[in-house]
């Protein structure tokens, strides 16, 4: 990348698609210890005060015929509520408070970061491992404390011939160990990759023939990242839910 | 290796930010702190006031079907009840012109019985009249008759008894 | 020398993402026509449409992922 870059900084095109993620202090200095607010602290605050005013300041009214703030309130509301309640079943309400708040942070972290300028927290595995490792301790420890030693049975499949089960216990539980991972790696490599793709076509504007075409594919990606955004929320909540229905109801 | 071109920005971060593992621990204490204040938003404040905002709302919809209910069940019973009173006004005005009709039928029976009697009681009468006309008539014809054969007898020159030829006349007349 | 057989790499795992796109396409294609034929079970499906697309998609960002790290942290 040195090497390429420098080479390609002569030539006036300048590609620094990862510099966007970059952690900084958000009040000057160098180092980053574990206290110091940076960017990352700056927009997860922002994602806060954006969730208090859709969920709080937006209903406050209570009125039996919302207003559209209270709509989209009560929208949210309902759309997680029913997937918590058709996905991994009823008894899983009591959760649903844990799934609502992954569902609104990740859903505004992923918004805000597509302001320009701004940044994308939901774009860095620090942020996303700790959210898949907090959903899979979750889902682990509630089927042991609901089921037992029963919620082994999730990875010996008592459906599948005798001679297979062992082999089928061991992709079990590798692809069980393996959700975390792809769990974290999925939500933050899309962000990523959406962003640094639009910073690239971004660095393509540079000359002046390509720039229209540059400029077009940047909106078209926009447009794509939006549902991007809204969809890696949504596939994050509604496989918390599957993982969820697993730990209540291990049978296969 | 990257560290030539992102000299300028950050000394000392890798090619990736992401695995920049010195901040991991800032990003974490942070997130942790977000989650937390996200958690204890929603679960004390806003999910149970959407929760009884939506309960509410609900109950207040079931309420209006039913009292709509309650309402088109009062319509359908105003319904009843109407047609119920239309069909007993029908019959009590039919029982009113059957009434009616009866008492004229015995009025005009009677008066038919009446004049029925009248005219019988008339042609009673008459009839009494005509039979006394005919018993005089008759009478008148017996003493002509009497009369004449009196006569006749005499200007044929026999004498004959009044008795005899009255007799005789009598069992004529009734030959 | 090193560092240019890193993006060799880099691209060659960027062919991944080409799979994945034929990946999610399946999905959603499959997803299309099996709605077209039985259009009232469609929508019971989205849910497990959109966990399809991303089982699929997540594969294709993996690769995107080795990429990046041959790219950038190699």
């Amino acid at each position: 990348m040195a090497s390429e870059a420098h080479g390609a900084e002569e030539g006036g095109l300048v590609f620094h698609p990862m510099d966007q993620f970059i952690i900084k202090p958000l009040f000057g200095g160098d180092t980053i210890s574990w206290y110091t607010p940076t960017n990352a602290t700056l927009w997860m605050a922002l994602a806060v005060v954006a969730v208090i005013a859709m969920m709080v300041i937006g209903t406050r009214s209570r009125a039996i015929v919302p207003s559209r703030s209270q709509s989209i309130g009560e929208l949210a509301y309902g759309f997680v509520y029913k997937m918590v309640e058709d996905v991994a079943g009823k008894d899983a309400v009591k959760f649903f408070p844990y799934i609502m708040t992954l569902f609104m942070f990740i859903v505004f972290a992923n918004f805000l970061g597509l302001i320009p300028m701004s940044f994308t927290p939901t774009s860095h595995f620090a942020v996303t491992v700790v959210l898949a490792m907090l959903v899979f301790l979750t889902v682990t420890i509630v089927g042991f404390v609901k089921n037992g030693a029963a919620f082994l049975g999730l990875f010996w499949v008592s459906s599948a011939p005798l001679a297979l089960r062992p082999i089928l216990a061991i992709i079990e539980v590798i692809s069980y160990f393996v959700r975390p991972v792809s769990h974290s790696i999925r939500l933050a490599g899309n962000v990523m990759a959406g962003h640094a793709v639009i910073k690239v076509f971004a660095g393509f504007a540079a000359i002046a023939v390509v720039s229209p075409v540059s400029v077009v594919a940047i909106t078209a990606m926009y447009g794509l990242e939006v549902l991007v955004s809204f969809i890696q929320a949504y596939v994050f909540t509604i496989l918390t839910c599957v993982y969820l229905k697993d730990a209540l109801h291990p049978s296969h | 290796m990257a560290t030539e071109t992102h000299a300028a920005e950050a000394a000392s971060a890798p090619g990736m930010p992401q695995l920049d593992f010195s901040n991991w621990g800032n990003q974490i204490f942070w997130l942790v702190l977000t989650l937390l204040a996200i958690y204890f938003v929603l679960s004390r404040i806003a999910l149970p006031r959407i929760a009884a905002v939506l309960a509410e709302r609900q109950g207040t919809i079931t309420n209006d079907i039913a009292a709509a209910e309650e309402l088109k069940a009062k319509a359908v019973e105003a319904e009843e009840a109407y047609n119920k009173a239309l069909a007993d006004a029908r019959a009590e005005a039919q029982r009113i012109v059957a009434e009616a009709k009866a008492e004229i039928q015995a009025e005009l029976d009677t008066a038919t019985d009446k004049a029925d009697a009248e005219i019988a009681a008339k042609a009673a009468e008459s009839e009494k009249a005509i039979a006394e006309i005919r018993a005089g008539a008759l009478e008148g014809i017996k003493d002509v008759a009497n009369a004449t054969a009196v006569e006749l007898v005499a200007a044929l020159g026999g004498a004959a008894e009044d008795a005899d030829v009255t007799e005789a006349v009598d069992a004529r007349m009734k030959g | 020398m090193e560092g240019q057989l890193a993006h060799i790499g880099a691209g060659l795992a960027a062919i991944g993402s080409g799979a994945a796109a034929i990946g999610v396409g399946n999905v959603a294609g499959n997803y299309l026509a099996g709605a077209l034929r039985n259009p009232s079970a469609a929508a019971s499906q989205t849910a497990t449409l959109f966990i399809g697309i991303a089982f699929a998609e997540a594969l294709g960002i993996f690769s995107f992922l080795v990429a990046l790290l041959l790219m950038f942290a190699v």
